[in-house]
């Protein structure tokens, strides 16, 4: 009889735990943590790898606040020229800010003389718009309060300074450009993706949702609100569902959750089975498609190429530039109030400002048409 | 029922694995044993909770009966009895009964002195099923990890906490499953037409046996697995369908928190690629 030790029903089920070993081999230890996020049972939990969020954590704590200003009555655009948009802010106001700004923007190795002012100003003439950094800045502040004052709905209650986005970068380490891709192997759609690309979370989706859902109103939705539309799926269809769940990966990423975290899965587009979440995500869609046009765009005539991407257009913002891997930016650290000159902020909790708005926008498929397309199922009460 | 003639030969006493005589008879055809009694309570209990369970629900709609876990705030203790301790104790029951039926098998394998090839392959099903409201669920620290008992619910369950891992077919186990599934359903779709097509020869001919079998496939595509080894490759394919389903869902949370795609990134990230 013959015997080896390399018979079929040795090897296989060896070749199995092999496998089984170099799947978990690549993988995270347990546990993780996780978060029940909607009714029991019907998985609506979300998970962290606490020791992956520790690193997260420290990547996302905030800098001191400067120290108090003395308060006092004369204002800096009475001392200083060519004050557009902090001229009437106290001097003493006015200067502090300026430190912070100088400590959350410019590196320390672009500082000179342990002074980090010029890396806008002119020293020889402080009100002078002769660097582009400055006119860069004066957009940005004016962003940053538009952020603060209008869209309280999307950053209240916290809300954003210079320091979200910068963290002591001159440029925020999380900013896109439109990635014009490698030639194309294959013509059409399929030439946008099938890249490698962390833009959509490492998926073969398109891999530049940003251009085509923050520069421009595209309709975000997956599912045409009527079965078998003769005009929808010209904006809505499977094909562009793709390219939705594409900013979608983003966006998560971008937040370091899962897509539970806003959706029911049960039915993506139904607002009445997402959670509040949604909603915020929603004007901040909204929010970062308005900065890029009104405050950053504008700016490119004066950007040298260095400042651009490869097709010479700006560095613009998105979730990520905020977010950083958390679902809420330097984890709510409430950073603006310490520099109410840049607020002041619009809360929409404390107004009590309905955000009727979400069920009726007109240029997203998904809410013009929300109606509830599934049974409320085990929403509630149900065993 | 009836009773073929060479039957009852088949029908000894003994072989039993606990209890010694005890419930080693017959109820018509279906041999009872201590495990078919254990079973019937265990299946019948779990059933009656279930039933409970729907008449403290809001439905009787058969879609939408839906028996939930606890909440994870329990933790790996036991809930009260509306709020998720009928899933515990159902799911005690279901596993009683699975086990049961397992164990009864081998005191049938053994009667018969045959292999234990049967309960293996059952084992493997009760396996993948315990991970998912067992293993996983302690791995992570709540019963409220299990999944629901509901027709409906159970498949909300499957879609949210796969887009919790945003893209679940990136998951490389899944995809083992899924291939072996497949697999499954092509080995098994030709060997039942091809033993179907010897068997049923045209009007007049005889029945054909496996050297036409295994003629058809060395014709077709060069070579044939043969009579026995075609059960082998089944069961291999149907068991490691089972194991990998199991393995794709035990590391989702306890072994992996990120979106799937993104595990794939040891692979650019080997050093061999610059």
């Amino acid at each position: 009889m013959r015997t080896t030790f390399f018979s079929t029903h040795k090897v296989l089920p060896l070749a199995a735990v092999g496998l089984a070993l170099v799947v978990v081999g690549g993988c995270e230890r347990p546990p993780p943590q996780s978060t029940q996020l909607g009714y029991r049972g019907v998985g609506q939990n979300a998970f962290v790898n606490p020791r992956f969020f520790a690193a997260r954590v420290a990547a996302n704590v905030a800098p001191e606040p400067q120290p108090a200003a003395v308060p006092v009555a004369v204002t800096a655009g009475s001392v200083y020229k060519n004050l557009q948009v902090l001229g009437d802010v106290p001097i003493t106001e006015f200067t502090r800010l300026m430190l912070a700004i100088t400590e959350w923007v410019v590196p320390r190795d672009q500082w000179v003389d342990g002074q980090g002012c010029v890396y806008c100003h002119d020293i020889a003439a402080m009100e002078a718009d002769t660097k582009y950094q400055k006119v860069v800045a004066r957009s940005m502040l004016h962003m940053t309060q538009r952020a603060n004052r209008s869209w309280g709905a999307h950053v209240a209650p916290s809300g954003v300074t210079c320091y979200t986005c910068h963290r002591g970068n001159a440029i925020p380490k999380y900013v896109w450009t439109t990635n014009p891709g490698e030639k194309p192997r294959a013509s059409g759609y399929a030439g946008l993706q099938n890249r490698l690309s962390p833009v959509p979370a490492f998926s073969s989706l398109p891999y530049d949702p940003l251009t085509t859902y923050f520069d421009k109103d595209t309709a975000i939705a997956i599912t045409p609100t009527k079965a078998m539309a003769p005009v929808e799926p010209k904006t809505v269809n499977t094909m562009r569902g793709e390219g939705t769940y594409a900013l979608m990966m983003y966006i998560s990423k971008s937040l370091g959750v899962g897509c539970n975290h806003c959706h029911n899965s049960r039915q993506f587009a139904d607002w009445a089975q997402s959670s509040p979440q949604r909603v915020k995500a929603w004007y901040a869609i909204r929010m970062v498609r308005e900065a890029n046009k009104e405050f950053v765009m504008p700016l490119n005539p004066i950007l040298p190429a260095a400042r651009k991407g490869p097709l010479g257009d700006p560095m613009r913002i998105a979730c990520e530039t905020c977010h950083q891997g958390v679902n809420k930016p330097l984890l709510a650290a409430p950073m603006l109030k310490d520099y109410p000159e840049l607020g002041p902020l619009n809360d929409p909790a404390v107004e009590a400002a309905a955000p009727a708005t979400v069920q009726t926008g007109v240029d997203d498929g998904a809410a013009t048409d929300a109606k509830v397309t599934g049974q409320p199922g085990t929403a509630a009460g149900v065993m | 029922m009836a009773m073929l003639s060479f039957e009852r030969k088949y029908r000894v006493r003994g072989g039993t694995l606990i209890g010694g005589d005890l419930f080693d008879f017959w109820a018509g055809p279906i041999y009872v044993g201590f495990f078919g009694v254990t079973g019937i309570f265990c299946a019948v209990l779990g059933t009656l909770l279930f039933v409970w369970g729907a008449a403290m629900g809001p439905t009787w709609n058969l879609w939408q009966i839906s028996i939930a876990p606890p909440d994870l705030s329990y933790g790996l203790g036991m809930a009260p009895m509306a709020k998720g301790g009928l899933w515990q104790i159902i799911t005690m029951c279901a596993i009683g009964a699975f086990v049961s039926w397992a164990l009864r098998e081998v005191e049938i394998c053994r009667k018969l002195g045959i292999g234990f090839h049967v309960p293996v392959a059952f084992s493997v099903a009760i396996f993948a099923y315990v991970t998912l409201v067992v293993f996983r669920p302690i791995l992570l620290g709540a019963w409220g990890h299990g999944f629901p008992y509901g027709i409906l619910s159970h498949l909300d369950w499957v879609s949210n906490t796969g887009y919790q891992f945003l893209h679940f077919h990136y998951n490389p186990a899944h995809m083992l499953a899924i291939a072996f599934f497949f697999t499954n359903a092509l080995a098994l779709s030709m060997h039942g037409s091809l033993i179907l097509s010897v068997v049923n020869p045209p009007k007049g001919e005889e029945v054909k046996t496996s050297e036409h079998e295994n003629t058809f496939f060395r014709d077709e595509v060069g070579y044939s697995i043969g009579a026995l080894a075609i059960h082998r490759l089944g069961l291999f394919l149907a068991l490691s369908a089972a194991f990998w389903s199991a393995v794709c869902i035990v590391i989702s949370g306890p072994f992996w928190t990120r979106g799937w795609p993104e595990w794939w990134t040891w692979w650019p990230n080997l050093p061999i690629f610059g």
